[in-house]
């Protein structure tokens, strides 16, 4: 049996499967107290429940479009980007995936996303700013990493972990505004009762809609680490990531704050959250890890690659990715310190966009876009 | 992927099947008598150089290996877009020496855990008229599909088409066309 250098990070499977753990079972209350409430006799609870699943359903199947179009990517042919089509072709046969629809923002936000339910309907962005910041081989350590969220369809994963969780926000707020303007005038006993109940309903949403928020941060953010890993085991080159995201965060700071402002909604999509000043979000709150744990774990992947000999041997065939997976720390013998250095650009080198003279045009940016579920505090899709 | 590999956000290479360059010989056979094409001895092996010593130390044995029987050197040149191609020279008669040459490439590589480091695989051929044709052997597919570039960027569909009706009996050929991915300036094209 062939040997493999990617053995799988148990340890950060164990932490996601535990993750989504507690989400079911937090939504799993949810559900129980709801449906103990219906039991009541709460008809319009049922309307509620409609509303939301009608949003799911908006979500699911058309966010696609509206973000796609919110971040103003127009897809292109082959004929307009060959080169961005030619290396998304070569990364896809490397992942043995289908090939995604190819999209290129004209933004200089430098940022990269991939949306869409399913592999076959999926749409990879890259912008116009990342291609002029980036070499062409860092910007296909980032298109790999974009690749990867199509392949483990992550969107379809946090838009479905997300559900409830919104809906919990939602019977929250429709309790409190019953509660405040509605029946205020209750004097019989059955009224009582009623209110007594959907005060019971507005708690129990509450906690399940906090616990949900926390959850469906902590899930994303292992999500994109296991792309991460993956995006690096596919190129085999964990260090230009790393270099890619280095490189993606300085140039973050230096956009005026405007564009930060204005561009914050979108963080859910992007390869690299923007910070903005004042963004000092306690890490719990955040969609992506942090800049040093992502490049930490580069740092280990490079590290496991470059051992002459394989520290593991595995009976399930080569896997370039099993993805959430570090194995436990590995022996230093063998290792290229040199691997870990991110490499510094030479001269001969030039970005994806002057080598192949992508048109930077940076037009005025686009209005922030709330999605879906404006005001419920998540982000659409949770990746990216 | 397996619900579960997409739920965790793991992913699993299908299994490759090397076998499959062996029924090149038998498509050169093939592509000479039915269309003209032939082969023009040269093959080349395609790959993403990983990072680390370990992975240079195996490219470096695969060289010595091949260089070690007589004959011209294994060539190697990058792409515009960092991949690394191998290139085998051999005498145009003789296909199935050049696919051992191929196979070498792929299993060594494969061997030292590599195997997902590999694109793809190509035999050239070449008509009297100057067409050129490539077969490209997609190592994560363990399939053929044909490519027949015809001047910048531009390929030639009918040829593709007809290649593969005929070389059908004797390779697995890619149902898939979307995966007929284009390989521009390929070398041995």
């Amino acid at each position: 049996m062939a040997k493999t250098r990617f053995a799988p990070d148990r340890g950060l499977t164990a932490r996601m499967t535990t993750t989504m753990f507690l989400l079911g079972l937090v939504y799993t209350v949810f559900i129980a107290a709801l449906v103990a409430v219906f039991w009541r006799g709460g008809g319009a609870w049922v309307w509620v429940l409609v509303i939301a699943a009608g949003f799911l359903a908006v979500q699911f199947f058309f966010s696609d479009k509206i973000a796609l179009a919110a971040m103003r990517g127009h897809v292109v042919t082959p004929e307009q980007a060959p080169e961005l089509h030619a290396m998304i072709d070569r990364l896809c046969a490397m992942a043995n995936m289908p090939k995604p629809q190819v999209a290129v923002s004209y933004s200089d936000i430098p940022n990269a996303f991939a949306i869409g339910r399913s592999p076959k309907k999926a749409v990879v962005c890259a912008s116009n700013g990342i291609m002029r910041r980036l070499t062409t081989e860092e910007l296909e350590g980032v298109l790999a990493h974009e690749l990867s969220h199509v392949a483990h369809r992550d969107v379809a994963v946090m838009t479905i972990a997300s559900f409830l969780g919104v809906l919990a926000g939602m019977l929250a707020k429709m309790g409190l505004y019953a509660m405040a303007f509605g029946g205020g005038n209750s004097r019989d006993q059955n009224a009582a009762v009623a209110q007594l109940l959907m005060l019971g309903v507005i708690v129990v949403a509450g906690i399940v809609y906090a616990l949900s928020f926390l959850l469906i941060r902590t899930l994303s953010r292992y999500r994109e680490l296991c792309a991460d890993r993956s995006g690096a085991l596919l190129t085999g080159r964990p260090s230009t990531l790393a270099s890619a995201l280095q490189k993606v965060s300085g140039s973050m700071a230096s956009i005026p704050k405007k564009d930060l402002r204005q561009a914050e909604a979108y963080n859910a999509f992007f390869f690299a959250p923007i910070k903005g000043k004042g963004m000092t979000f306690a890490n719990m709150f955040s969609t992506h890890p942090p800049l040093e744990k992502r490049l930490e774990q580069l740092a280990e992947i490079s590290t496991q690659l470059g051992e002459v000999t394989p520290g593991q041997e595995r009976d399930t065939g080569p896997a370039y990715d099993e993805i959430p997976g570090l194995a436990p720390p590995k022996s230093v013998a063998g290792a290229d310190p040199a691997a870990q250095v991110p490499p510094s650009r030479p001269a001969e080198q030039k970005t994806a966009a002057e080598k192949w003279g992508v048109d930077p045009e940076p037009e005025p940016e686009p209005a922030p876009w709330h999605g879906p579920h404006s005001g419920e505090g998540y982000p659409p899709f949770g990746m990216r | 992927m397996g619900f579960l590999d997409a739920l965790l956000g793991r992913s699993k290479p299908a299994r490759p099947d090397l076998d499959q360059l062996f029924g090149l010989p038998n498509a050169a056979l093939t592509l000479q008598a039915a269309m003209g094409f032939e082969a023009t001895g040269v093959g080349s092996v395609c790959y993403r150089e990983m990072e680390g010593q370990a992975f240079y130390q195996t490219q470096s044995d695969v060289t010595e290996l091949l260089d070690a029987d007589e004959g011209p050197k294994v060539e190697k040149s990058k792409d515009e877009y960092g991949y690394t191609w191998l290139i085998c020279r051999g005498d145009p008669q003789d296909v199935s020496g050049l696919v051992t040459d191929l196979h070498a490439v792929n299993s060594t590589l494969e061997a030292n855990g590599f195997g997902p480091a590999l694109l793809c695989s190509l035999v050239g051929f070449r008509h009297p008229d100057a067409r050129t044709l490539g077969l490209v052997y997609l190592y994560k597919q363990g399939s053929f599909y044909p490519f027949a570039p015809s001047g910048k960027q531009q390929r030639d569909t009918v040829l593709e088409l007809q290649v593969r009706g005929q070389v059908a009996n004797d390779l697995k050929v890619e149902q898939d066309t979307s995966r007929w991915f284009p390989v521009w300036g390929a070398p041995g094209l």
